[in-house]
């Protein structure tokens, strides 16, 4: 689904990402890990298309489609999703109101009609359930005033409503307890399916137990230098990323 | 030998010929405030209130009092809100009763021509008339008490609840001439009393025209007054409005403007808290674009304790326009426990765009609340992508962080076709100011947004 080749991202003038290849086939959940400053977060922003990331070499594409010639909202439109690390609060837009309209601008991409706002209301409630969102966010603006732990869930959330083809998710596990943690985990593992992938980037083992990866990939100075099975993390969590650099 | 030629006063021949209108006392005051104004003159760049504009151009285009218009009636049928049982028209300054609706005012009220109103309500209007108004300072108000012929009267009586709002609608300007108007209200809100006025400047004409309104409003003693000024003139025409307030114990006022039209737009707002535990909110949105000046000024008096006042002021500016936000809250001696609160936000679409803004804080009580707070920026980037990686283009993500920012004043109006009529007119302006900023940025052939 997702196949990146040689890529590097250039931020501020510097180059973080010095050549990265990667494959994620359909259905599959890869975990990015690294030491800070790995690069791991630029490949999700370079990915979401983020403007202050400059790709100065490689490829990517995605469902055979070249995902770096799209705008970001073209990208989130053929099924792109990003869950950020630091996710923004936007006072005054109303929270129901723009994921419908995120969710119809989807759907009319994808030649589906529109939902109306008791369709969307209905759509809501069910996918609310699993992460124990209350209800009243609805009326709220968009992260706004919601704690680090509330603006992680709402990240899923998104998730949940638009259904992407590819999830990336950036340090979702950064700045949560053990308990909103499970939430979070728990929201990830409802959407996995042979449709789906999910590319999930991570400075900490702990999330990967709950959300079990199929591939570990650990980066180092803008470079994937190994990539193994789910035991990897394991082995990361118990000797550090010292004796990768090392290697 | 050179000869020094003396510059005609402003307006002097039409203050000279102004014909008389009521009995002994209007007359006096009016002669009063003609020569005031002469004494003033229009102000200049020189005095602080009028640092940042400059209406000069207002005397030099030699405006002359104009006279009844036809074609009024099709201006009315354009308009976006005209959904009022009650409305009162004001032609070029004149009350206009074949236009007006009355007859479902309830029992109680009170509205109609002021000119009527000095004889008809003789007693209401003499002892109201002028005295919130003051303008010993202030050249415009004195020239539109000069010049004043009739405008609008609104006497509400202790205890009457006015159920729906109270439309006044100012038509101003003629087709091919240069005129001027000094539209006027007086609002009488007795005690318990409880009213929504909305007061709509429009323009008869797209040529330039002068609308030099004052509006008195008096919020009786546990009255509540929800007040609307919508200004929508020509985009050549200027427009000097003042809305002074008077509010007594426990009344309770808000005023909420919305400017969106004119060339050169100079909106005050005054507010004496006269009457402890008084509340009084202040809120405005307005849009300058292409070339135009929008300027708000605003003031605060608490001059008893226990009042709270509350002003939001949020202004988007597009083109090469220029604003101006100038908050002035003052607390007297013996405002003891006032809470004031004062923030102006502005949006700047276009490096061309340019505010002007300053809070001025008098504060001679000692124990008190007061907060201000300014900002002024573009649309928040990282909140623009966070929404284009939910799907939304640039264009959509951009409408609705501009709603959000519009939204905190237009979602205040509690006149719900009103606010529904204000967000369409406004949006629909900015269409064609964000039509530019695109094409601007294309052509400047930046990557692709």
């Amino acid at each position: 689904m997702l196949e990146i080749k040689n890529l590097h991202v250039k931020a501020e003038g510097k180059e973080i990402l010095k050549g990265i290849d990667l494959t994620v086939n359909t259905g599959e959940v890869h975990a990015i890990m690294g030491p800070n400053g790995s690069g791991k977060s630029t490949l999700a922003r370079a990915l979401s298309g983020h403007p202050e990331y400059e790709v100065t070499a490689g490829t990517v594409t995605f469902d055979g489609k070249d995902l770096l010639d799209m705008d970001p909202d073209e990208r989130a439109r053929e099924g792109v999703f990003m869950a950020f690390q630091y996710p923004v609060e936007i006072a005054g837009v109303n929270n129901a109101y723009f994921l419908k309209a995120a969710l119809n601008a989807k759907r009319k991409h994808l030649g589906l009609s529109e939902l109306d706002a008791m369709e969307f209301m209905a759509l809501v409630k069910g996918k609310s359930k699993v992460l124990e969102m209350d209800q009243s966010f609805l009326s709220r603006g968009v992260n706004e005033g919601f704690s680090g732990g509330e603006k992680k869930r709402n990240e899923i959330f998104q998730m949940a409503l638009l259904e992407p083809r590819l999830a990336i998710l950036d340090e979702t596990d950064s700045g949560l307890d053990i308990d909103a943690l499970k939430l979070v985990a728990a929201g990830v593992n409802a959407m996995r399916s042979p449709d789906r992938s999910f590319v999930v980037v991570t400075h900490y083992q702990r999330l990967l137990n709950y959300i079990v990866p199929d591939v570990v990939h650990v980066l180092s100075n803008g470079r994937i230098v190994k990539s193994g099975g789910k035991e990897l993390a394991l082995e990361l969590e118990a000797r550090g990323y010292g004796w990768i650099e090392a290697a | 030998m050179t000869q020094l030629i003396e510059k005609a006063p402003p307006f002097g021949t039409v203050l000279e010929k102004r014909p008389p209108v009521g009995p002994r006392w209007f007359e006096d005051l009016r002669g009063r405030a003609a020569a005031r104004f002469a004494q003033l003159g229009v102000p200049t760049v020189r005095d602080e209130e009028w640092r940042f504009t400059n209406v000069s151009p207002i005397a030099a285009a030699e405006f002359a009092l104009a006279g009844p218009i036809s074609g009024a009636a099709d201006r009315l049928a354009e308009l976006a809100y005209a959904d009022a049982s009650v409305r009162l028209v004001i032609v070029n300054g004149r009350f206009d009763g074949t236009l007006s609706r009355t007859k479902l005012l309830p029992a109680g009220a009170r509205a109609g021509s002021l000119a009527a109103a000095l004889t008809e309500h003789a007693d209401v209007v003499q002892r109201y008339f002028g005295q919130v108004a003051d303008f010993s300072q202030r050249a415009f108000a004195a020239l539109n008490t000069a010049l004043v012929q009739d405008g609008a009267f609104l006497h509400i009586a202790d205890g009457t609840i006015v159920e729906e709002p109270i439309h006044i609608v100012y038509v101003t300007g003629a087709d091919g001439s240069r005129v001027m108007a000094h539209p006027r209200a007086l609002v009488v809100a007795g005690a318990g009393s409880q009213v929504r006025i909305v007061e709509s400047y429009i323009g008869a004409t797209s040529d330039a025209y002068f609308t030099n309104a004052v509006s008195e409003i008096f919020v009786g003693e546990n009255a509540s007054v929800d007040h609307y000024k919508v200004q929508q003139e020509s985009f050549d025409a200027f427009h000097v409005g003042s809305v002074h307030v008077h509010t007594a114990r426990s009344a309770s006022f808000a005023s909420h403007s919305f400017s969106l039209g004119g060339r050169l737009v100079r909106n005050d707002a005054f507010a004496i808290l006269d009457g402890e535990g008084g509340d009084c909110t202040l809120n405005g949105l307005y849009l300058s674009d292409r070339d135009r000046l929008v300027d708000n000024h605003t003031t605060i008096d608490h001059a008893k304790a226990h009042c709270g006042s509350h002003e939001v002021y949020k202004g988007i500016l597009g083109g090469t326009s220029r604003a101006v936000f100038n908050g002035k809250i003052i607390v007297r001696q013996d405002a003891q426990k006032t809470d004031a609160k004062q923030t102006n936000r502005a949006l700047l679409l276009t490096d061309g765009a340019t505010i002007n803004t300053k809070p001025q804080l008098e504060i001679f009580a000692d124990d008190v609340k007061c907060t201000h707070g300014a900002a002024i920026g573009q649309l928040d980037d990282d909140a623009i992508f966070y929404l284009r990686t939910r799907g939304l283009n640039y264009a959509e993500s951009r409408d609705m962080l501009i709603h959000a920012f519009a939204g905190e004043i237009l979602n205040r109006v509690r006149i719900e076709p009103l606010r529904d009529a204000l967000e369409a007119e406004l949006f629909e302006q900015l269409a064609r100011d964000l039509a530019e900023v695109d094409a601007r940025n294309s052509t400047a052939s930046q990557a692709p947004r």
